[in-house]
């Protein structure tokens, strides 16, 4: 198990979110959709230009810029 | 008094879809006082009582961040509506029921309306309703928004709710031990002190402090300095023991807590899948091709095409039928009204004014509905995702880019719908940046004036400039953009994350309702301003009227071409009035006739009070190489950029120049001794970039919710074409262009 920063991630890479460490309204934007400690991801790709990112949850898709995933940690199998 | 109900949900969640169903036509659009967001409001009738709804903005969240959340919040507070109906999307349950648990909390009424049951269902989702039900505490009904089924039984659900309410006590959810102590302190502080309990609970108040909400932050500092003071100093406590032990934030603990809370619900036996593959199959597999790499910019350049030929094809019939009635409306006021400044008024002021505001009406059904059908099947998010990277350098959102091809990003566009598509944007800052700097792209108004220019002065290149001013608008619209993101809207980007919804077959309910309301909003709105403001325009280029002496000049000349003109026909052998044969001479003596009105209303423009302020501008204006005859078409073209060619005419004594056909007066420009090729690219340069036509002007104000950005964007547009126009002539004179 180790635990990779959401930007590192490859595409198809998947993992449980093991923290979230943006605090004002971007922390708040990030949990609201759901991206809390404990949910399973699944990167499921990026924009033509490598950003921003796109990824999966088991119910549904969002995206968030690289430099708001920088502040995700995942622990990936 | 009506009962109100409250519809509430998270974006996409089809809450928009059982409004319409629940309501159908008997609704209507405005605004929430102070901001744009939309407040829609209708009636449903259930067994012969009529039911007052109200369609509050999508939000995820209930924090005061986004001005969708702070209304909702406001509404549900000071309004108070007797229920909210919570749309939950039955196949993405967990992160819409973190929406009701903040609605529970509050301690207003609730019920669930569980919808999109179907696609729940196939996607292997099973769902115990009844204990959903139980464990909430809440009703909880399952709806097909699109089918509108359920929607009866909700509002019976609804109705049954207000009339058995005992007051329902807000929802404890447990935060943690050290969390826990500060609230119950503080709700203990809140309570004694009645602190705000006049509108929230106790405990509510309490828990938005802790997580820093500004809202209830600064109201709590306005109604009670010094208890405000000693709670956020509690709170600060809190926030430094819980960064000490567990590394995180208050804010960040109580939605973990709250995400907590749901999933042991939903673990009770709520949530059960049947089978486990894959619920959002069809939507990835869409995906795959139309976000690829390669494939997925040239789908979404075919899209943008057939968005632009849609919208400005199609609306070309309409359009055009719209102009021949207020054309025919025209002729028959001439005829019917006796010459004078009363017909002036009504054939030029007033019927131009309304044909002018109808005449965008059939563009910005064809925009919306275009725009609509991608926004609700999910494709623009797929958009904004795709450009984002572009449109983001320059402070903008991926979702900036149909603003400005409908603007004409695209030549030919038009700005009045591009201001009007940036609704699409849900960052206020990108929103704001890019309604402000849309005018910049070549409408289709602007093209005969460039074509009547290069057409003149760079005949033999006129493909290459043509595209190049389209490169250059682009340019310009980008820069000035991150000009002002980095000035007068400065301030970090809005936070990105967004949903990127699954595909879905937009209604065509929907599509027709959502079309209708922008679009009657905008002839409501907009409509008696513009119609005011043609009327100011008409004066401005009639008043003051020639002086007699000055008429009477040109009446003599005429009675003396009339003169001879009959002399010439009793000398003829024809047939007195006849239309048919007129003579060599007669035709010479009726170009002369038009020739002398040509002139009378050059000179009447020059003495208007649009002639004079050319002519003082003239000192400034030569600068940029524009003499006052450019100086008054430029402030023609103010009402409507094509009238810069017909005033140009006017202003050269053409008499009525049509914008279609200017061969005559591309001629008279290439040959008039001040113009020159340098003139007419800072004349064009000029064009782009100053002042957009007062319509769009009308519905930037409107869009951006204050005039103050309609006054910047006439006054901080032209100033910005003027140096730019100026420099160019300048720096082009000095090297002897």
């Amino acid at each position: 198990m180790t635990v990779l920063n959401m930007r590192k991630m490859k595409k198809n890479q998947s993992g449980t979110i093991a923290a979230v460490r943006a605090n004002g309204e971007l922390g708040r934007r990030i949990r609201d959709m759901g991206l809390v400690p404990g949910t399973d991801i699944l990167i499921r790709g990026r924009a033509p230009l490598k950003d921003p990112v796109a990824i999966r949850t088991p119910s549904f898709t969002l995206t968030l810029r690289n430099s708001e995933a920088d502040y995700i940690d995942v622990e990936v199998a | 008094m009506k009962t109100t109900i409250a519809l509430a949900g998270n974006p996409n969640s089809g809450k928009t879809t059982l409004f319409n169903a629940l309501t159908g036509a008997r609704q209507h659009v405005g605004n929430y006082p102070g901001v744009t967001v939309e407040k829609k409001e209708g009636t449903c009738l259930h067994k012969g009582h009529q039911v007052h709804i109200v369609d509050l903005p999508g939000t995820y969240s209930l924090t005061a961040y986004s001005m969708e959340e702070v209304v909702t919040r406001d509404f549900l507070v000071n309004e108070k509506p007797a229920a909210v109906i919570n749309i939950v999307d039955a196949s993405n349950l967990e992160r819409n029921l973190y929406l009701t648990i903040q609605f529970l909390e509050l301690g207003i009424p609730v019920c669930i309306a569980l919808n999109m049951m179907d696609v729940a269902q196939t996607r292997g989702v099973a769902i115990d309703i009844q204990k959903l039900s139980e464990l909430l505490g809440i009703p909880v009904v399952p709806t097909i928004a699109r089918s509108g089924k359920g929607k009866d039984e909700i509002i019976a659900a609804a109705l049954e709710k207000i009339n058995n309410s005992k007051n329902q006590p807000p929802l404890k959810v447990r935060y943690g031990d050290d969390t826990d102590h500060a609230l119950y302190d503080i709700t203990a502080m809140v309570e004694t002190h009645q602190h705000l309990t006049s509108t929230y609970p106790a405990r509510w108040v309490a828990l938005k402090y802790i997580e820093n909400d500004e809202q209830i932050l600064s109201l709590g500092r306005a109604s009670n300095p010094e208890l405000s003071s000693r709670i956020e100093k509690l709170v600060e406590q809190l926030s430094d023991h819980l960064e000490d032990t567990l590394k995180t934030y208050p804010e960040a603990l109580i939605a973990d807590h709250r995400y907590g809370y749901i999933k042991s619900i939903l673990k009770q036996g709520v949530l059960s899948y049947k089978q486990h593959h894959d619920r959002l199959y069809i939507s990835d597999k869409i995906d795959q091709v139309v976000t690829h790499r390669f494939i997925g910019p040239l789908i979404m350049a075919c899209v943008i095409l057939i968005l632009y030929q849609f919208t400005f094809t199609y609306s070309e019939l309409p359009v055009g039928l719209f102009e021949e009635f207020f054309g025919w409306l025209g002729n028959f006021t001439n005829e019917l009204v006796p010459d004078g400044l009363l017909k002036s008024l009504i054939v030029s002021g007033i019927i131009d004014g309304v044909g002018g505001v109808l005449g965008f009406v059939p563009l910005i059904m064809f925009m919306f509905f275009g725009i609509s059908i991608l926004e609700d099947s999910g494709y623009l998010a797929r958009v904004a995702f795709m450009l984002d990277r572009v449109f983001r350098i320059f402070g903008l959102h991926g979702s900036s880019v149909m603003p400005y091809i409908i603007s004409g990003g695209i030549a030919g566009g038009c700005a009045v719908p591009g201001v009007m598509a940036s609704r699409t944007l849900r960052s206020p800052k990108e929103r704001l940046a890019t309604l402000l700097t849309v005018p910049f792209m070549n409408c289709g108004a602007k093209l005969p004036v460039f074509a009547l220019l290069v057409a003149a002065f760079f005949s033999e290149h006129e493909a290459a400039i043509m595209f190049l001013i389209t490169v250059i608008s682009w340019i310009g619209a980008l820069l000035v953009a991150k000009l002002l993101r980095s000035t007068v809207i400065k301030g970090r980007s809005t936070p990105f994350v967004m949903e990127l919804p699954p595909y879905r077959f937009p209604t065509f309910k929907g599509l027709v309702i959502h079309t209708w309301e922008r679009t009657w909003q905008y002839i409501k709105k907009a409509g008696t301003v513009i119609l005011a403001i043609s009327i100011i325009l008409w004066a401005m280029m009639t008043f003051p009227a020639l002086p007699a002496k000055d008429a009477r000049e040109f009446d003599t000349q005429r009675t003396k071409l009339l003169t001879d003109m009959g002399s010439a026909q009793i000398q003829g052998d024809e047939t007195p009035f006849s239309h048919n044969t007129p003579s060599v001479k007669n035709k010479e003596i009726n170009a002369d006739l038009l020739s002398v009105d040509a002139r009378e209303a050059e000179a009447a423009l020059k003495y208007s009070i649009a002639g004079r302020i050319g002519t003082g501008l003239e000192t400034i204006s030569h600068l940029a190489g524009f003499d006052w005859r450019t100086n008054i078409a430029l402030a023609g073209g103010f009402a409507a950029k094509e009238i810069i060619v017909s005033t140009l005419g006017t202003a050269y004594s053409m008499g009525d120049v049509d914008p279609e056909e200017t061969i005559s007066l591309s001629e008279k420009l290439s040959k008039a001794p001040n113009w020159r090729p340098l003139t007419a690219l800072s004349l064009i340069l000029f064009v782009m970039f100053y002042s957009p036509c007062f319509v769009s002007v009308v519905c930037i104000a409107k869009e951006a919710g204050s005039w103050k950005w309609g006054a910047f964007s006439i006054l901080f547009n032209t100033l910005l074409a003027f140096v730019i126009s100026a420099l160019v002539f300048q720096v082009g004179s000095l090297m002897g262009f």
